[in-house]
């Protein structure tokens, strides 16, 4: 017998469940295969990761700290993609956040908090925006691809990272202290630049608050306004929208700026959450790809803010467990999205 | 003058340059037949880790050691892109989210790393590695000594497979056929090519072909294994397609001008000039922007542009 892929002519709504879910299954079916080669047992290795990521004693408080970049780099992708456009670059616009945002929690420093963290945020949005606005520009008056030169300007803004706190005496590095005579490192912010966090048993970092929050204005900006449903006409098709006089060249740049915001936001969280200085090690933020996984979060999200929130969550939780467990960052990665 | 900064930088960038072209030219070959692979840099660095393990655990002479090695490397690469190939071209995935996802899954915290820890290959040296051969004794001539006839065995064998691989694009009726199902899908399948195949074996082909540039590193240039060892060097070799114009000729070219921009900042700083050698890591970035925006213009699309079909997956029903 012949097995034959056929393509949908529509897509059920039982799908767009059923084909994350799918892709996840075949996931862990393939590492199990990987497992099983190098002689682990994978079940045991399953009920492992699961008590690491969810059930243990303070597992969903990490879970959280791993999701919250996730949450945001997912969104980035997914905003961008209702427009058909590809902004792979989440990475380095997260990096520019966290250039900007650090920026603004210097220059602030002596100031209370509610003056201090909206500035972060509002540097953060800037740089991030900034940054993703170069191939926003070169796709919209050279049409030159988005995919490569965000991609390629990832590892620029890679390289200004390091710049700025290994070879420069930037206005980030901290040349006074003890320890950064040894090993180069960013300036510490004030407390007041520390965001708060809600909770004590399972701690909810204000990051991850500020990315529901963006999630839901996402989903109301394009499933409730004219500005969201004209990026959808476009990004559908690109000649209609063109008769019907729409604006194509700016709602790129627009739509661009807005996912390089977002990326940015996720930035000014690592900053204001979690590291509360630059961060430039090639060991630090930059291992982790939050940019990469979070494309990956938004398509096995099939690019729903709601569901951006839920798989954030989901494989935050497993690269969580990955670490505790030294094993390998497996699941984050092998995630095809499946047309059926 | 065999000491001068210009030979040493082109010397050096010659070996630096060796796993790019090696990653560059898979890549190629990959999307000549319109499968854009964003899992190099992955497929590299499990081509790394099991091609030392294998120097580490094959014993007999070095040489067979090695081959077998590079020959293991090769397969591991193939493996990791054959989930990517079933990805797109069986279940028409994108591309982007697949090659990356392969990037997250084998690359430095991924598989490799795994493998790398669960084989104990870290903080060992090699027990055999490629080193650089004196070829018809002319190391020690003038300026082309360093940097043509000092090399290791690998930048030879990467030379053969440019060559081999121009004349396979250009003279043969499969190459032929390949440059089809990038171009038009429709079209050749239309004449009777069969488009999935083609795309399987080259993307294969592809994947084999990064393993041996991430055995570059581990068998060649830093023989030892560590966690993300070929750091970035998959990205750069899929910015190097686009700067060569998709033509193998022109990849060796550009792999040695980018290997040059990263031994450039060593040989500075061994004469006692600091630049920031971020600046000349960027470049090969930065030039492959702007070459990008180059090509993107109208003309020079046609002329020099990238296969037509690259990243699309083929629908027959939707001819």
């Amino acid at each position: 017998m012949k097995v034959r892929i056929e393509r949908r002519l529509t897509q059920p709504r039982w799908l767009t469940v059923a084909v994350p879910v799918g892709s996840l299954t075949a996931a862990f079916g393939l590492i199990a295969v990987v497992l099983l080669a190098t002689g682990h047992n994978p079940a045991a290795t399953y009920r492992d990761v699961f008590e690491a990521a969810f059930a243990a004693n303070g597992a969903l408080t990490q879970t959280l700290v791993n999701a919250t970049p996730l949450l945001f780099t997912g969104l980035a992708a997914a905003a961008a993609f209702r427009m058909n456009l590809f902004n792979i670059g989440g990475e380095g616009q997260l990096y520019f956040g966290t250039i900007g945002s650090a920026a603004a929690g210097l220059l602030l420093a002596g100031q209370p908090g509610p003056i201090v963290i909206p500035a972060m945020i509002a540097g953060g949005m800037a740089a991030g925006a900034a940054w993703a606005l170069v191939p926003a520009f070169l796709r919209a008056f050279f049409s030159t691809n988005e995919i490569i030169t965000s991609l390629m300007l990832n590892y620029v803004a890679g390289l200004i990272l390091t710049y700025l706190i290994f070879d420069s005496h930037s206005y980030w590095r901290d040349s006074e202290s003890a320890s950064a005579a040894v090993f180069p490192v960013g300036k510490a912010l004030s407390d007041a630049a520390s965001w708060p966090t809600i909770g004590s048993s399972v701690v909810v970092p204000l990051g991850f608050l500020i990315g529901i929050g963006v999630a839901i204005g996402i989903w109301v900006l394009y499933a409730r306004t004219r500005f969201g449903f004209e990026v959808q006409v476009i990004g559908d098709s690109p000649r209609a929208a063109r008769y019907a006089g729409m604006r194509t060249r700016r709602k790129i740049l627009a739509v661009m700026a807005l996912s390089g915001a977002i990326a940015g936001l996720g930035g000014a969280s690592q900053i204001g959450d979690f590291r509360h200085t630059l961060d430039a090690d090639p060991k630090g933020l930059r291992a982790y790809g939050y940019g990469y996984t979070g494309i990956v979060v938004a398509a096995l999200a099939r690019y729903n803010p709601f569901a951006v929130v839920l798989v954030a969550f989901l494989l935050g939780g497993l690269q969580n467990a990955g670490s505790t467990l030294q094993g390998p960052d497996f699941p984050s990665g092998l995630v095809g999205r499946c047309r059926g | 003058m065999n000491n001068s900064i210009l030979v040493v930088v082109l010397a050096s960038g010659v070996a630096y340059g060796t796993p790019l072209l090696f990653a560059a030219l898979g890549e190629l070959l990959a999307e000549r037949s319109g499968v854009l692979n964003l899992g190099v840099e992955g497929m590299m660095l499990v081509g790394a880790v099991m091609g030392f393990w294998a120097v580490q655990r094959i014993g007999g002479p070095g040489g067979i050691a090695l081959v077998l090695a590079v020959g293991v490397a090769a397969l591991a690469g193939a493996a990791i892109a054959l989930i990517h190939a079933f990805l797109v071209i069986t279940l028409r995935a994108s591309q982007i989210v697949s090659g990356l996802a392969l990037t997250i899954f084998a690359g430095g915290a991924g598989l490799s790393s795994y493998l790398g820890n669960d084989l104990n290959l870290a903080d060992a040296p090699a027990r055999h590695a490629f080193q650089p051969v004196d070829v018809f004794g002319l190391q020690d001539a003038p300026v082309l000594g360093p940097i043509v006839f000092h090399q290791t065995a690998l930048v030879y064998v990467s030379w053969v497979c440019v060559v081999a691989v121009a004349l396979y694009l250009r003279q043969t009726r499969p190459g032929l056929n390949v440059r089809a199902v990038g171009e038009s899908p429709q079209a050749a399948d239309a004449v009777g090519i069969n488009v999935a195949r083609y795309r399987y074996a080259h993307t294969l082909a592809g994947g084999a072909f990064a393993g041996v540039g991430g055995a570059c590193f581990s068998l060649a240039l830093t023989p030892q294994w560590v966690d993300g060892l070929t750091g970035g060097a998959g990205w750069i070799a899929i910015a190097l397609v686009i700067f060569a114009f998709w033509r193998p000729d022109l990849c060796l070219v550009g792999a040695y001008f980018f290997g040059a921009f990263q031994a450039l900042p060593f040989a500075l700083q061994a004469r006692g000039v600091t630049v920031a050698p971020e600046l000349f890591q960027a470049l090969p970035y930065v030039m492959t922007v702007v070459v990008l925006v180059l090509v993107s213009s109208g003309i020079a699309k046609r002329r020099l542009g990238a296969p037509g079909a690259l990243g699309l997956p083929y629908v027959r029903e939707e001819r």
